[in-house]
């Protein structure tokens, strides 16, 4: 049971820093990614690849980190040219061709999938235990690196840029800058992610980069709450967790997740906790005045 | 060999432009892309495989599961996306992952429905194929090919000839003026749900007797064929749509004919779609100098 509760935490922190990224070129620069789990499978593979060829892990990581962040860097690139349907869907297109590659190219070990080499920690093989210790720690760089980056210049003009390009341009904001390094820094995260997932699961498939993937990152971060950092962190956890407990109605368990996408969309499309949602103005009515009296209290 | 290929390119072509349609005609009034049109086509094959199961009444299955389904698409409008796009502010992706929620919706549904296995159409045309000099022609690409003709006269004649094509013209154009100038543009988005959808069931109906099967997944591969094709197609533009579903369906053929694709066939269209973004983001035709 211990070891069961492990595996589902290792797969709902790999797919919390999934929706994180995204959620940086989502919901903080406003570009309609649509093939984020791309990125995901260039990491996976890079490393995988590497360490198979003996190369140090944390080395490979890095190699993986560079790799996807260069390519993103490509679609920030394209992006500048691109309205946001056009990007929608050249990132789908890139995801299907990228999924293609990999299921047909003997280089990522074709349709049988690849082997990755064991990662061998302080003399032993790395279990569930030690991969959840990484992701941890990773999470939480990541949200402090989110958090800071609102607060700095750079968080200033993505929020220009996706309140209004134009107006943001006219004030002497360079958005192309900002929109590339925007798109950089979620698909590296997004690679990193692949690299430790890869050696976690020591064999990869292409059907775990599919445009399908995407689609269930995309949606985390839209049901916990866009341009957030607490919505994609519990849009991962609620639907990360959602298919363990939904075990016993299996049967039912992708209608309901369609369903509920189109629900939220609907009604809550700023998500169960982005700004001025449902559940965030409950919370300020009724649980934050309770703290502020306590806190009251307790000062005098 | 070159004819045959030509004749199976256009048959695969005119398949690919109805489901496309679809797509295009709801882009043209609301600016969203509908994922959830390839699901219009999973459910429209399902509806047909039971009415003709029922009845064994081709035209009556095409008939009854266009409307059905068409009224479905005007139901969704309605009570969904109407909805969201009357909000303020809202994210460009919001429509989009609404439609591939529905898609997902419609694909699981059908599983849950009709059962996870493969359905088989077993139309019986009365002759297995027909010689003509080198040619093969299959009965079934007959009636795609004029059925697919014959509905796209009948969208050429409704958007140009009738108040309503009109209507739906004008609504394409500016949504906002439309309105001001008194033109009903609900019923504009009527008519591209109960086309769009219509012609979307029809294509799923033609794929199940073409291929003789359908399963619940029939709408993953057109659910991003779709995409490149009205993009090539440049967004919006019935004409184009046909020019790129013809376009692809024809490229396609041709590279696995002749052996000469390094990449899967089903990816041929993106790879058009990215090159042609990138060279000319407008699409193959682009609509600009219209008044």
């Amino acid at each position: 049971m211990g070891n069961y509760l492990i595996t589902v935490a290792v797969n709902i922190a790999v797919f919390s820093l999934l929706a994180l990224s995204l959620n940086i070129i989502i919901g903080y620069a406003g570009q309609s990614m649509m093939g984020h789990a791309a990125f995901f499978g260039i990491g996976a593979y890079t490393a995988a690849i590497l360490t198979n060829k003996g190369v140090n892990f944390w080395l490979a990581l890095l190699v993986a980190l560079v790799i996807s962040g260069t390519l993103g860097a490509i679609i920030g690139v394209i992006s500048l040219r691109l309205r946001d349907d056009f990007l929608a869907i050249t990132t789908i297109g890139i995801n299907f061709v990228l999924v293609a590659m990999f299921q047909n190219m003997k280089l990522f070990g074709g349709s049988l999938g690849m082997a990755v080499k064991p990662l061998i920690l302080f003399g032993k093989r790395a279990t569930a235990i030690h991969f959840l210790i990484i992701l941890l720690i990773l999470i939480l760089l990541v949200c402090m690196l989110i958090r800071k980056m609102n607060r700095s210049w750079f968080g200033l003009a993505l929020a220009s840029l996706r309140g209004d390009e134009g107006a943001a341009q006219s004030f002497g904001v360079n958005t192309s800058q900002y929109k590339i390094l925007a798109f950089i820094i979620g698909t590296s995260i997004a690679g990193l992610t692949g690299g430790i997932y890869a050696h976690r699961m020591t064999f990869i498939f292409s059907s775990s980069f599919a445009f399908v993937v995407s689609i269930s990152i995309l949606s985390m971060v839209v049901v916990g709450g866009v341009g957030t950092i607490r919505g994609p962190l519990v849009g991962a956890i609620l639907l990360g967790a959602a298919p363990e407990l939904l075990r016993f109605a299996d049967d039912y368990r992708m209608i309901l997740y369609g369903g509920v996408i189109v629900l939220m969309m609907r009604f809550q499309p700023q998500g169960l906790l982005g700004e001025n949602s449902f559940v965030m103005n409950k919370i300020e009515k009724y649980i934050i005045p309770l703290l502020k009296r306590k806190g009251g209290e307790s000062n005098a | 060999m070159l004819l045959q290929q030509i004749l199976n390119g256009i048959m695969i072509g005119s398949v690919y432009a109805l489901t496309a349609m679809g797509a295009t005609l709801i882009y043209g009034i609301l600016r969203i892309l509908d994922i959830a049109n390839a699901g219009a086509y999973v459910a429209g094959a399902y509806f047909g495989w039971y009415i003709y199961l029922k009845t064994e009444n081709l035209v009556l299955a095409f008939v009854l599961s266009m409307i059905i389904t068409g009224l479905i698409g005007v139901l969704i409008h309605r009570f969904i996306y109407a909805p969201i796009l009357s909000k303020p502010r809202i994210l460009p992706i919001v429509p989009l992952v609404a439609s591939v929620g529905l898609f997902t919706l419609t694909g699981d549904l059908a599983r849950l429905i009709a059962g996870p296995g493969t359905k088989a159409y077993n139309v019986d045309f009365g002759v297995d194929v027909i010689n003509i000099g080198k040619l093969t022609i299959v009965p079934a690409w007959i009636l795609i090919i004029v059925l697919t003709a014959l509905l796209f006269t009948v969208l050429w004649l409704v958007l140009n000839k009738t108040k309503l094509g009109l209507a739906w013209r004008a609504t394409a154009e500016d949504a906002d003026i439309a309105k001001a100038v008194g033109i009903n543009t609900n019923s504009a988005m009527a008519l591209s749900y109960i086309l769009g959808y219509g012609f979307a069931a029809a294509a799923g109906i033609m794929v199940g007797i073409l291929y003789n099967s359908i399963t619940p997944a029939l709408g993953e591969v057109p659910s991003y064929k779709m995409l490149s094709i009205i993009v090539l197609g440049g967004l919006g533009s019935p004409v184009g749509t046909v020019i790129a579903g013809l376009f692809i369906g024809l490229v396609e053929t041709m590279l696995s004919a002749y052996n000469l694709t390094f990449i899967p066939k089903d990816s041929v269209a993106f790879v058009a779609l990215i090159l042609v973004l990138l060279i000319k983001p407008s699409g193959l035709i682009s609509k600009t100098n219209k008044i």
